[in-house]
């Protein structure tokens, strides 16, 4: 898993709520708040690389009510992008097609990349929260068979 | 490039018709829709403008007035120039989404037939779907007949896109005597219409990729309190450009509007405060005592949001009575109007005596002769120099006289 493209290091640090506090004439008018510091091509520019604004949750973490977390087994995967697809909160990370795993500061626990993946067993699966990654990966289930 | 209609320099139209006839000549780019009666024919006609190529814009069918609004809110978000239409039920069903709107402060415009709230049902026009909206954030215009429906319709996406105000906006019309009595109307040329409106300006819209914005955040006790300060000040200032869009109205059409309506009021001693159609029957009224000797003059709130407690004390300082007229029962309370009026003259040196008659519910008929009746017995008020009826009384209702609270002043 390559940290730089989850980009952990430089990810969940922010804590919400910390923000200074402006009063009514200086708050954004409508609520509406801008994604980035500048103007962006985002659709061209990788998520790592946009410069993101403090009104991005991109920086922060947002996870804390997780109580179940998906575990990514690489060894069964297809590579085929389903979870990225349907994730609501683009929180798989994919690069050049190929998955890299999930970004647990902005995991909400929701489970749809499991109901989703079509591998045989899943590449994906809820574990509890406290489980450690390597254990998740021990217990992993056989394939199953097909009943006839 | 859409075709244009030939009109004539007078046409004869119906409140809904001016109204519609509003919408395309402003080229409204998105109608999000949900028909209700006495509504209908506004967003139905738009639909056959669009399919029949008078209008650039595109007609969504939705399967509720909550969709409908919310349908108007992502088309706004997305930087077009949105507007739609409901009456009673319907509007009762979008309240949720008219805050949104407000909140997010897009200029979308709602045309709203006013008519009453079941239970029971009612088809007929009263002010209680208006009333509902007062604390929703837009601004509320209310147009006495079908001529002012179409003239504040095109005042109303000036007012509400002005890069000052950006707040949706409603332009109410009471539902059949107004929406569906056809009356001459001096419209616009299309050219001249869309002109005085001008090309849509976006702020901050969602279909501009490269600056990446969110729409409806949550705020907690820490930022709520802030954004709906600004939100409300943004409404208050509105006054402003509404007085001036109004001023650009009149040297385009002659046609003068004002926030407050002042009808005889130069030397009046009694007035009436209405809305709606029931200004013209006031207006007819006064002029009729004005023969008899009685100084009667009408008042009229053309802005019921945001509210002109400053024209309204103006206008009405030096009266000695004056009757509010509610079309909208309060349940429980004195009427809006009658509140709203009293808090304003309250604030003056002389403090006319202000009472309060509920009128029109689910339709029923105001006549000249009541109005006129309402006229004499303010003038009664007047003359014993405090108020001798009730303070809260019921118009045109059946059974026994129905009323509430006496004053304490001057028996």
């Amino acid at each position: 898993m390559s940290r730089g493209v989850l980009a952990t290091e430089k990810r969940g640090m922010r804590e919400l709520g910390a923000e200074e506090f402006v009063g009514w004439d200086e708050v954004t008018q409508g609520t509406i708040l801008p994604s980035f510091e500048k103007d962006v091509d985002a659709a061209h520019v990788r998520p790592e690389e946009r410069p993101y604004s403090d009104f991005n949750s991109y920086t922060a973490t947002v996870a804390s009510w997780r109580v179940i977390k998906p575990v990514y087994n690489r060894d069964i995967c297809i590579d085929c992008q389903n979870c990225w697809v349907w994730c609501p909160d683009t929180s798989i990370v994919s690069r050049d097609k190929q998955m890299l795993g999930i970004d647990y500061d902005h995991c909400k626990g929701c489970g749809v990349c499991v109901e989703v993946c079509p591998t045989n067993p899943k590449s994906l699966l809820m574990f509890g929260e406290s489980e450690e990654t390597e254990e998740a990966l021990a217990k992993w289930p056989e394939k199953k068979k097909k009943a006839k | 490039m859409a075709e244009k209609m030939e009109l004539n320099e007078i046409e004869v139209w119906d409140g809904n018709y001016a109204a519609s006839q509003a919408l395309r000549q402003a080229q409204v780019d998105v109608v999000s829709a949900y028909p209700i009666t006495p509504s209908t024919p506004i967003v139905e006609n738009y639909g056959a403008y669009v399919a029949n190529g008078y209008v650039d814009g595109e007609f969504v069918m939705v399967e509720s007035e909550h969709a409908a609004m919310s349908g108007c809110i992502g088309a706004a978000a997305a930087g077009g120039r949105v507007a739609t239409a409901t009456s009673s039920q319907g509007f009762m069903l979008m309240i949720e989404v008219l805050y949104q709107a407000s909140g997010m402060r897009l200029p979308i415009v709602l045309t709203v037939v006013n008519r009453a709230i079941a239970s029971p049902l009612n088809v007929r026009g009263d002010h209680g779907d208006m009333y509902a909206g007062r604390d929703s954030g837009w601004v509320q215009i209310d147009a006495f007949n079908a001529q002012e429906a179409y003239d504040l319709t095109l005042c109303a996406f000036k007012i509400g896109e002005d890069m000052d105000v950006r707040l949706p906006v409603m332009v109410h019309q009471d539902g059949f005597v107004t929406s569906h009595t056809a009356q001459n109307v001096k419209p616009l040329s299309d050219d001249d219409a869309y002109n005085f409106v001008g090309k849509y300006q976006p702020y901050e819209e969602m279909l501009d990729f490269t600056k990446a914005v969110t729409y409806g955040a949550q705020t907690e006790e820490d930022w709520h309190y802030e954004h709906k300060a600004k939100q409300h000040k943004a409404l208050m200032d509105s006054r402003d450009v509404i007085d001036r869009v109004f001023a650009e109205y009149k040297e385009l059409t002659g046609r003068e509007y004002n926030r407050v309506e002042k009808y005889f009021m130069d030397d009046a001693e009694v007035a009436i405060v209405a809305l709606g159609s029931a200004v013209e029957t006031a207006r007819y009224a006064a002029e009729e005592l004005r023969a008899e000797g009685i100084k009667a003059g009408v008042v009229a709130p053309r802005c019921f949001r945001p509210f002109a407690f400053d024209g309204i004390r103006e206008a009405l300082e030096n009266v000695k009575a004056v009757s509010t007229l509610d079309r909208s029962c309060p349940m429980g309370a004195m009427g809006t109007l009658f509140n709203e009026v009293s808090a304003a003259l309250y604030t003056t040196e002389k403090r006319p005596l202000v009472s309060n008659y509920i009128y029109g519910l689910g339709g029923r008929d105001f006549s000249v002769a009541e109005a006129k009746r309402i006229f004499k017995e303010q003038k009664a008020h007047a003359d014993a120099g405090h108020i001798t009826t009730p303070i809260q009384q019921f118009s045109g209702l059946r059974g026994p006289k129905l009323g509430f609270f006496e004053t304490k002043r001057g028996n």
